[in-house]
């Protein structure tokens, strides 16, 4: 089988052309980084259209954000924040809850920029095998940082957390946060394949809870049309959600309803019989099942 | 395909003998972790001696909680004097101070760092800047002040928005001269806001008037110390007897004067007195 050696993709691209094939690739760059700008033209030029950072921002004078890990860690340490901050954590939980919760991940992150290098690296390289880890060790960390911030009385997580310190790092000055994002960057391309994303960030975590009820999905309106060349399982940061719903496991709908699907569309990009697409949750409803998530 | 595949494709047997042990592995790992990053916060939760937190802070082991990390108040600074902490200063990454010499607190009368604020880090109640409590000032160095060198110098004085309130200037003899006056610098807890433009404006070479957090540059009395003094205005009179000379019980005709000794009682004319020397609370008096 010939194409089993050519590089995930390849045949996608042949079939629909390079840009259909990278269609949500773009798009997702472009969100990241576009976000990214929105946060540095302030401190840049003066431009001020978002003045904070992801933690608690504040959008054209009128739109407070804040992330909802950074909500729950102070509900932990027992501060209840100003009313502007608890609107702000609602309509982030709103949002997510409508366009799916790890698209965080996918779509805003800073960090997914340096993992997904550090694993497209990893694949150029030929890097294989590393350590294994369940992937529920997120869990336990998630829980981890929440029960040391109540005991410790202040937001432990905070000190070591790539996430804030990559992005207020970029907004508020850089020190010796860079040496924690390398930590991570050298991690995933040489110990541990999706090591960070996938096995211990809390933040991901987080909103993966949120994700557990969230409308956008990733649908398989066509999974018969499968010619299982595995492209979408190696492109997927999160390859245990799709074969529940590509292989009908359990009589399960065609429709990816694990929490920890980024809604990154990589295998929507990948799949040269387009099997996948984006779709809402309503209405997918046709196997036994379908709307209840997997269970662990 | 890669090993995560193929462990699934693994009877579910062999996955829930392996599960309890990896649980357990799991737990111990993630559970030093939960350790190690707990006592590594311990050292960010005192507030070096040179890092003034923005005015309404709140007390320092609850701001570390309580601060979201979002830096509002340091865009909303007017005078950009706010930066975030990085991970290698020794206090919680990611939460707002300012370096007094560098550039202190002007004290913006609307206060939009609070107002910036989205937690309670910052306390929203504080509505009048000069009640702020930022830091205190401290005199550190009298050798090198140049009023207590015996120079007009005055500036942190003068510099001072609480003008004439939170330092005065104390006059005291030049010993040195001999007739000359020293202006002493005298900080006033109750009245200084540790904005630190005393600090920043004290024109010597490393400042002599500094800036501190407040836990630093405050001492405290014990909880059951009273001032006797404090103590008479309460009670709007004295609280214990008055003060009766010093007896000696010394042998008869005898008498004791400080550096000369004992000495014979000069004969005296006798004249009727009063007993003198008890307290009045023998006398049958009242206090
Ligand atoms: S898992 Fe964490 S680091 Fe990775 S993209 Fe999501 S939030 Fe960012
Ligand atoms: S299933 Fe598709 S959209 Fe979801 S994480 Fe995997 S590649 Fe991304
Ligand atoms: S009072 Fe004004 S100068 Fe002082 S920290 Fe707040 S905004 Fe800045
Ligand atoms: S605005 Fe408030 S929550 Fe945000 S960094 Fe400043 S003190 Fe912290
Ligand atoms: S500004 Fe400095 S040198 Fe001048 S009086 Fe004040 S403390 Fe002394």
């Amino acid at each position: 089988m010939s194409a089993g050696f050519l590089r995930p993709g390849a045949e996608a691209i042949a079939e629909k052309g390079w840009l259909l094939a990278h269609k949500w690739l773009i798009l997702r760059r472009a969100s990241q980084i576009g976000i990214l700008l929105l946060f540095l033209v302030g401190p840049w030029f003066k431009w001020w259209i978002v003045k904070g950072n992801l933690n608690y921002s504040y959008t054209l004078d009128f739109l407070p954000l804040t992330d909802a890990f950074q909500f729950v860690q102070l509900l932990a340490a027992r501060q209840i924040p100003e009313t502007i901050a608890i609107i702000g954590a609602g309509l982030v939980v709103l949002f997510y809850w409508l366009v799916g919760g790890r698209t965080y991940c996918s779509w805003v992150c800073p960090v997914n920029l340096v993992t997904d290098l550090a694993n497209w690296l990893r694949a150029r390289l030929g890097l294989k095998g590393g350590a294994h880890l369940s992937r529920q060790t997120r869990y336990w960390i998630f829980g981890m940082a929440l029960v040391a911030t109540a005991l410790s009385g202040t937001l432990v997580w905070e000190m070591v957390n790539p996430v804030t310190l990559l992005q207020r790092g970029l907004i508020f000055g850089m020190g010796f946060a860079w040496t924690v994002i390398l930590a991570v960057f050298l991690f995933d391309l040489f110990v541990m394949r999706h090591g960070w994303c996938g096995h211990f960030c809390p933040v991901g975590v987080c909103y993966s809870l949120i994700g557990k009820f969230s409308l956008l999905r990733v649908k398989l309106p066509a999974r018969e049309a499968c010619n299982d060349c595995m492209d979408c399982f190696a492109v997927c940061p999160e390859q245990q959600v799709i074969r529940p719903a590509l292989k009908a496991i359990n009589g399960r709908a065609p429709i990816i309803l694990d929490e920890n699907c980024t809604n990154c569309g990589r295998c929507i990009d990948v799949c040269s019989k387009n099997v996948f697409r984006f779709g809402a949750r309503i209405g997918a409803a046709t196997g036994a099942g379908a709307v209840a998530p997997l269970p662990k | 395909m890669d090993n995560e595949n193929k462990l699934r494709v693994k009877g579910p047997g062999s996955a829930r003998r392996q599960f309890p042990a990896d649980t357990a592995r799991m737990a111990c790992g993630v559970g030093l972790l939960g350790l190690g990053l707990s006592l590594y916060a311990r050292h960010a939760k005192a507030l070096p001696p040179a890092a003034i937190r923005p005015p309404g802070a709140i007390p320092e082991a609850e701001f570390s909680a309580a601060c979201i990390r979002c830096g509002m108040c340091v865009r909303d600074c007017p005078f950009d004097i706010l930066l975030l902490a990085k991970p290698e200063e020794p206090m919680s990454t990611g939460t707002p101070y300012f370096v007094a010499r560098q550039a202190p607190c002007e004290m913006c009368e609307d206060i939009p760092c609070i107002k910036a604020c989205p937690t309670n880090a910052l306390d929203h109640s504080l509505t009048d800047i000069t009640k702020s409590k930022m830091g205190l000032a401290v005199l550190v160095d009298q050798e090198t002040c140049l009023n207590f060198l015996g120079l007009r110098c005055d500036i942190c004085y003068r510099v001072c928005p609480v003008l004439d309130k939170a330092i005065t200037l104390d006059p005291q003899n030049n010993l040195r001269t001999g007739k000359h006056t020293l202006f002493i610098p005298v900080v006033h807890s109750e009245h200084c806001t540790g904005c630190g433009l005393c600090e920043k404006a004290c024109p010597t070479e490393i400042a002599a008037i500094k800036v501190f957090p407040l836990y630093l540059a405050k001492g405290q009395l014990s909880a059951h110390y009273r001032l006797g003094w404090v103590e008479k205005e309460k009670a709007g009179g004295s609280l214990v007897a008055p003060d009766v000379e010093h007896q000696y019980n010394m042998p008869e005709g005898m008498q004791y004067e400080h550096g000369k000794g004992l000495s014979a009682v000069p004969p005296a004319p006798i004249s009727p007195v009063e007993p003198v020397g008890l307290p009045k609370a023998f006398q049958g008096g009242k206090l």
